[in-house]
This record gives C-alpha cells, sequence and structure tokens, in this order.
C-alpha cells in the first residue's frame, strides 16, 4: 500500500512538474520587440527592425522555432517610458508573447526588467548597454544576448592604450544624458589606473541632439588635447565629425569614437584616417575572420537588398538576440516538448551560440560575453567611405567585468598587462 | 579666450534668431503660438539637403547649392506654410488659445511623421555648401566662413529686410494696420485674410530658411525641430512675443551666453537659453521688449 501511495505521490508530482516545463506547442510564437521606431535612435531601432523582419522571415522559412513559426510585434521605444511600459504589458497580456525582445536604450531596459518578473515574461536585452542591470539587480526572466558598456568600454581603452601609448592629455565630448555619463566614468576610472598622470582638459557634455558643436570644436583647437573621446552616436555624431573635420579638428587630435561603425557609410570621405573607431561588439560586417563566410555574405547582401545600406551594429544585436532565442528553445525543448518559459530562460543560462561575427556565451548571472572589435579608419579605393584598419578583436571574456564585480570597481584596478594580453588577435584591413 | 566665444555665440544666435523672427513675426500678427514652426524647419532642411545633394549627384557646381537653399525654403514657406494657414489655421483665428495651440501641435506631430515617411530616420546631411566656403583663422583657430560670415550675414540681412519692410513698403505697413485693429483696417479697404496668409508664409519661409542654412552644418535626424523650437521660443519670450528687434537681441544674448557656458561653466550649457529667460521675465514678465499693455475691454 505504502508502495502504491508513493508511486501515485511520483507520478502526480511527475504530471505537475511536466505541466509546469512543457506546455502544448502553440499555433505561433508571438514575440514582442521594443525598438525606436521614432525619435534621434531611430537610427539604431529602424534598422533593428528591418534585420529582425529579415531574420523573422528566415526562421521560419526553416521551419520556425521547434516547429512553430515567430510572429514579430513591435512596440515604439520613441514614445516615451509610460507608453513603453503600458504597450509592453498589453503585448504580452492580449497579445499572448511568450517573449520580449527590449530593448535600446538602457532607460528602458531598467524600467522593462521589473515588468517581465512581473508579467514571468522571457525578456532578452537585445541591445541596451548598461552595465548596472546585472551588476546591481537580479533578474530571473530577464538575459541579454551581447556585451555591456563595461565590456565596450574596456576594449575601447586597450585599444587607446595600445595604439597611442604616448598622449598626456585627453578631453571628452559625449552626449548629456545616461549613455554618455557613464560610459565616460568608466572610462575616466580605467584612464586613471593605466595612465594617472594624462590629464582631462575638458569635460564636454552638449544637449542631446544638439544641433551646432562649433562653441566645443573651437575649445578643443585652442586647448589641443593629444585625444578626444566622443561616445556619442547617431545624428549628434555625424554632426559632430562634420563640423570638427570642416576645421581641421581631426587632424590635430586623435579621436577615439567608439559607436562609428555605425556611422561610417554616411559620413562617406567626411571620416579622415587615422581614426580610432568601434561597434558596440565584435560587429562589422567586414569582420576580418568572419567577413567571407557564406552566412555573413548572405546577410549583408539581403539587408542591402531590403535596405540599400550595409548592417550596422544593431542588426547584428538583433541577430544576436533572436539566434539566442531559437537556440535556448531547442536547448528547452530537446526533450520534444515545447518547453515552458522558465525552462526557456533556464537554458540561457551557460548557453553558447555562433553569431554572425563569434560565439557568445551567457553568463549564469544571464550576461552575454561578446568579443569586441576595435580598429583605425583607413581610406581605400574599394569604398566610397572609411574602413577598419589595425583591427584588434578583444575576447569576450577578457575585457567584460567579472562575475560578482562592478565594473567601476573593475576599470579602477585594471592592470597594463591587460594591454597586451595574449589573448587579443589582431589584423590590418585586407580587400 | 572671451573672444572666441563670442564668435561662436554670433554663429549659433543667428540661426536660432531666423527662427525664433519667423514665429515671433507670427504671433505678433496673427495672434498665434505656432508649435508647427519647427516642423518648417525641419522640413525646410530636409528639402534644402535633398536639393543640395541632387544637384551633386548631377555633377553641377557647388556655388548653385546658395540659390538652391533658398528656393528650397521659399518652396516649403509657400507650399506647406500656404496649406497650413489656408486648410486650417484661417478656421481658429480669434479662437480661444488653447485650441490654436492644440491644432498648430497637431500639425506638427503630422508633419514629423510625414517626414519620417519621405526622407527615412537615418541621419542626412549635405554638408557641400560648408565646405566649399572654406575656412577662416582666427588668433589659430580654423572657423567655417560658412557659420562665421555667412550666417550672420543672411541674418542681419534678414532683420534689415523685415524692418524695411514693415515700414516702409505699403504691404509692410497694411500688415501693422491689421495688427493693430484688422477691423478697422478692413474697413479701410484693406484685406485682412491675403495678410495674415503672406504673414504666415513669410514666417514659415524664415523657418524653413534657418533650417536649410542648418542642412549645411548639421545632421537631420527625426525630432530636429522640436528642438530648434523649444530653443525658438525662449528666445520669443525672452524678446517679447512679436518684437522683431528683440528677437535679434534675445537671440545673439542665448547664443553668447551658451558658447560663454562651454567655456567657462559647461555643465550650465543646456541650461542657460532658459535660465536667461527665466532671469528676463522674472524682471520683465512681458520680455526684454514689449511694452505693458491695458487690456482693451
Amino acid at each position: 500500500m505504502k508502495t502504491m501511495k508513493l508511486a501515485l505521490a511520483a507520478l502526480a508530482s511527475t504530471l505537475l512538474a511536466g505541466s509546469v516545463l512543457a506546455q502544448d506547442k502553440p499555433k505561433e510564437l508571438v514575440v514582442g520587440i521594443a525598438t525606436f521606431l521614432s525619435g534621434p535612435a531611430s537610427v539604431f531601432g529602424v534598422p533593428g527592425r528591418n534585420a529582425a523582419d529579415l531574420l523573422i522571415e528566415e526562421i521560419n522559412a526553416k521551419g520556425g522555432v521547434l516547429g512553430v513559426p515567430l510572429k514579430p510585434v513591435y512596440v515604439d521605444e520613441g514614445a516615451g517610458t509610460n507608453q513603453l511600459l503600458s504597450e509592453y504589458r498589453r503585448v504580452v497580456q492580449e497579445q499572448g508573447a511568450q517573449v520580449m525582445l527590449g530593448a535600446i536604450s538602457s532607460g528602458s531596459c531598467n524600467a522593462l526588467a521589473p515588468v517581465a518578473e512581473d508579467l514571468k515574461v522571457v525578456n532578452v536585452m537585445w541591445d541596451c548597454g548598461t552595465q548596472t542591470i546585472f551588476e546591481d539587480g537580479k533578474w530571473k526572466y530577464s538575459v541579454r544576448t551581447q556585451a555591456h558598456a563595461g565590456a565596450e568600454m574596456m576594449a575601447t581603452l586597450l585599444y587607446l592604450m595600445k595604439v597611442k601609448p604616448d598622449f598626456k592629455s585627453v578631453a571628452v565630448v559625449n552626449q548629456d544624458y545616461a549613455w554618455g555619463r557613464e560610459s565616460w566614468a568608466l572610462l575616466q576610472a580605467g584612464l586613471k589606473a593605466l595612465k594617472p598622470d594624462v590629464k582631462v582638459v575638458a569635460e564636454l557634455f552638449p544637449k542631446f541632439g544638439a544641433p551646432d558643436f562649433s562653441t566645443e570644436i573651437t575649445r578643443l583647437s585652442a586647448l589641443r588635447p593629444d585625444v578626444v573621446i566622443s561616445t556619442s552616436w547617431g545624428g549628434d555624431l555625424d554632426t559632430f565629425v562634420q563640423q570638427a573635420a570642416a576645421r581641421g579638428l581631426l587632424k590635430q587630435s586623435t579621436f577615439v569614437l567608439p559607436l562609428a561603425e555605425s556611422s561610417l557609410e554616411r559620413l562617406g570621405n567626411v571620416l579622415p584616417e587615422g581614426v580610432i573607431i568601434g561597434s558596440r561588439g565584435d560587429h562589422y560586417w567586414r569582420h576580418p575572420k568572419h567577413k567571407d563566410t557564406p552566412e555573413m555574405q548572405a546577410f549583408v547582401k539581403k539587408y542591402r537588398d531590403k535596405t540599400g545600406v550595409y548592417p550596422i551594429y544593431p542588426t547584428f544585436h538583433m541577430q544576436q538576440a533572436l539566434t539566442g532565442l531559437v537556440k535556448a528553445y531547442e536547448k528547452a525543448g530537446a526533450g520534444g516538448k515545447w518547453p515552458s518559459k522558465e525552462a526557456v530562460i533556464a537554458a540561457f543560462e551557460g548557453l553558447e551560440f555562433k553569431s554572425l561575427t563569434g560565439t557568445i556565451t551567457i553568463r549564469q548571472d544571464h550576461q552575454g560575453l561578446e568579443d569586441q572589435l576595435l580598429g583605425t579608419t583607413k581610406r581605400v579605393p574599394d569604398y566610397p567611405f572609411a574602413v577598419y584598419d589595425k583591427m584588434a578583436l578583444y575576447p569576450g571574456k577578457l575585457v567584460t567585468t567579472p562575475l560578482g564585480e562592478k565594473s567601476l570597481d573593475w576599470f579602477a584596478k585594471v592592470k597594463p598587462d591587460l594591454v597586451t594580453d595574449k589573448s587579443i588577435e589582431s589584423f590590418d584591413y585586407a580587400k | 579666450m572671451l573672444l572666441l566665444a563670442a564668435l561662436d555665440g554670433l554663429a549659433y544666435g543667428s540661426l536660432i534668431f531666423l527662427v525664433a523672427v519667423g514665429l515671433s513675426l507670427i504671433f505678433g500678427v496673427l495672434g498665434i503660438v505656432n508649435v508647427a514652426h519647427g516642423s518648417f524647419y525641419a522640413i525646410g532642411a530636409y528639402v534644402a539637403a535633398a536639393a543640395v545633394l541632387a544637384l551633386g549627384a548631377a555633377g553641377l557646381p557647388t556655388w548653385l547649392a546658395f540659390p538652391a537653399l533658398l528656393l528650397a525654403a521659399a518652396l516649403v514657406g509657400i507650399l506647406v506654410g500656404g496649406l497650413v494657414e489656408i486648410a486650417l489655421l484661417r478656421r481658429v483665428y480669434g479662437k480661444e488659445e488653447v485650441l490654436q495651440l492644440i491644432v498648430t501641435f497637431a500639425v506638427f506631430m503630422i508633419l514629423e511623421d510625414a517626414q519620417k515617411v519621405v526622407f527615412g530616420v537615418q541621419p542626412y546631411f549635405a554638408n557641400a555648401p560648408m565646405n566649399w566656403l572654406g575656412t577662416v583663422e582666427v588668433f589659430g583657430i580654423f572657423y567655417t566662413t560658412y557659420q562665421l560670415i555667412l550666417m550672420p550675414l543672411v541674418a542681419a540681412a534678414v532683420l534689415l529686410g523685415l524692418r524695411f519692410f514693415l515700414r516702409r513698403t505699403s504691404f509692410g505697413r497694411a500688415i501693422v494696420a491689421v495688427t493693430q485693429d484688422r477691423e478697422a483696417a478692413t474697413a479701410m479697404g484693406i484685406d485682412a485674410t491675403r495678410v495674415y496668409l503672406i504673414t504666415f508664409i513669410i514666417g514659415a519661409f524664415l523657418a524653413a530658411l534657418g533650417g536649410a542654412l542648418a542642412s549645411a552644418t548639421t545632421s537631420l535626424t527625426p525630432g530636429i525641430g522640436a528642438g530648434t523650437l523649444v530653443l525658438s521660443f525662449a528666445v520669443a519670450a525672452t524678446a517679447g512675443l512679436g518684437r522683431i528687434e528683440g528677437a535679434a537681441v534675445a537671440a545673439l544674448l542665448i547664443g553668447l551666453g551658451r558658447s560663454a557656458a562651454v567655456y567657462f561653466a559647461p555643465e550650465f550649457d543646456v541650461l542657460i537659453p532658459y535660465l536667461i529667460m527665466m532671469l528676463v521675465l522674472l524682471v520683465r514678465p512681458q520680455g526684454l521688449f514689449s511694452t505693458v499693455q491695458t487690456r482693451k475691454v
């Protein structure tokens, strides 16, 4: 009798557990995607959506995720946080999204993480960079499929130290909002540790979306710093570079523009040689190791056919988020059953998957490890815009803040031997 | 240092003057606070940039870009400004201010989206006119001739031109008459409807001209209209809405204040225009150049 009871209890618990872990296969997997469709950040948001449309079409053509087709529903981040939060809830509760991809802005990600916990929905942070999300908080349902600002700024700093080790003064011109301030705080902490004698001659934070940087440029021209850093992006970066180039400033100081990959094609012949550039990761359609792979060539061709321009980093971030999602579902649903949301998020932990430009590993704190590619601009006859040269590829593991540590503290104690670490690979421009 | 800051302030002030003076003119004559003014600036910029890029693509000489900028601004003023006035604003003159604000705000939102549909969201720039004019050196610092000389010259020409137009030409005088008393002016045979239309078109043209001039120096992205609108409101409010010379002085004050901030207190860069506005309005709530008017019964 006792055995019978035990067997029944075991059976009941298996059934119960099964009901949590596996559910009926839905007709479609609704994926909510929060991205900027309006406002200045739509320079990233719209390419992200274009890439998502293209990639989801591809995934569905191959039979979808575990045989279930994906259905994207877009939510505009540009409408403001309040609107974003209510739209996010609506897509989950009324449209039945099981997965949300959110978002681009760090502010949005900070606001969405607790909502995702509340709704118990898998939330893939597909582009936002703030390192504090998983350093200051623990989020069961959120995961990030790319690096954070810590890794991006560390690689930038190491590259600058590698190619211009003897600089004595530096100035910064960043956009006056969270990213501009946070990225500079990290760089400054690292600079203090690696080059304590370097002099910061100007810290300028022009208004986000400023149409004119003349005064900043005049001041920099007068101060003549060895290095000018700007983590600006989009229209702000284009305007700054354009105005600085017209007045000869780009030749006077070494410019460090960690987000310039996304502006290269637009800037055309404005950006001279010798500018340090990056792409918030290892993304580059001319990636030295992956530019000729059939996957990359097909992606670049399809993206160009659709939009007329080369893909920029948010499109690669979208590719990583969707690939990671598919792989997590496949891992969680390996037994042939449709996995629960909890099983999917659990599958993300320790997941390793190939992106178009490398391998992404999701750490147990749900932070992705992603390589970082930095380079120096070069003008070649093959393209009407600047390309990467003297590239350095930093392994994600090397430049990402170790688990359990905070980026600012880690930057403050970084050692110079990291600059010449053996795991860093170097490449020159190749046709 | 102060001189360098002043030169930048002059260029910046010139640009915001062009936009603010149009806003001020429209308010002074039509009594409407035109939120859609920001859209005229943005569309003027986009159309001008498109024209300059098209000229470049056709292999035509760069100097042609300058008449193209002017033409683009005029087109936007006449077509977009004219359409907005005839189709919408005409119906709300003399109505509640809230209604007027909502109507112009709606136009602003619609035009913002229209601009995205037509020009996309990728930053757009056409810097050929700026580069063509080259640079000038002042104390070892290079300035673009375009920003340092051309923009202030255009602003001065607009200021003098407007003054001459309003005070010395018969149509200008008709505008002043309608502003003072629409009924009496109409009774004297002035076509007030036409005066309103043309004033609105001039205002819209000035905003578009500001945009067209800016298009050579800055990247055009969604949202540029809103940023400029807020700043030109600050200028117009500092001067006293409806004051043309006042707008010039206020724009210069704000331009100089902002550049001085970048030199001496960068943290105040964003705040300075509004700080100036607040200080002025605290001391003179009617603006720097307006006189207190007794309310008509």
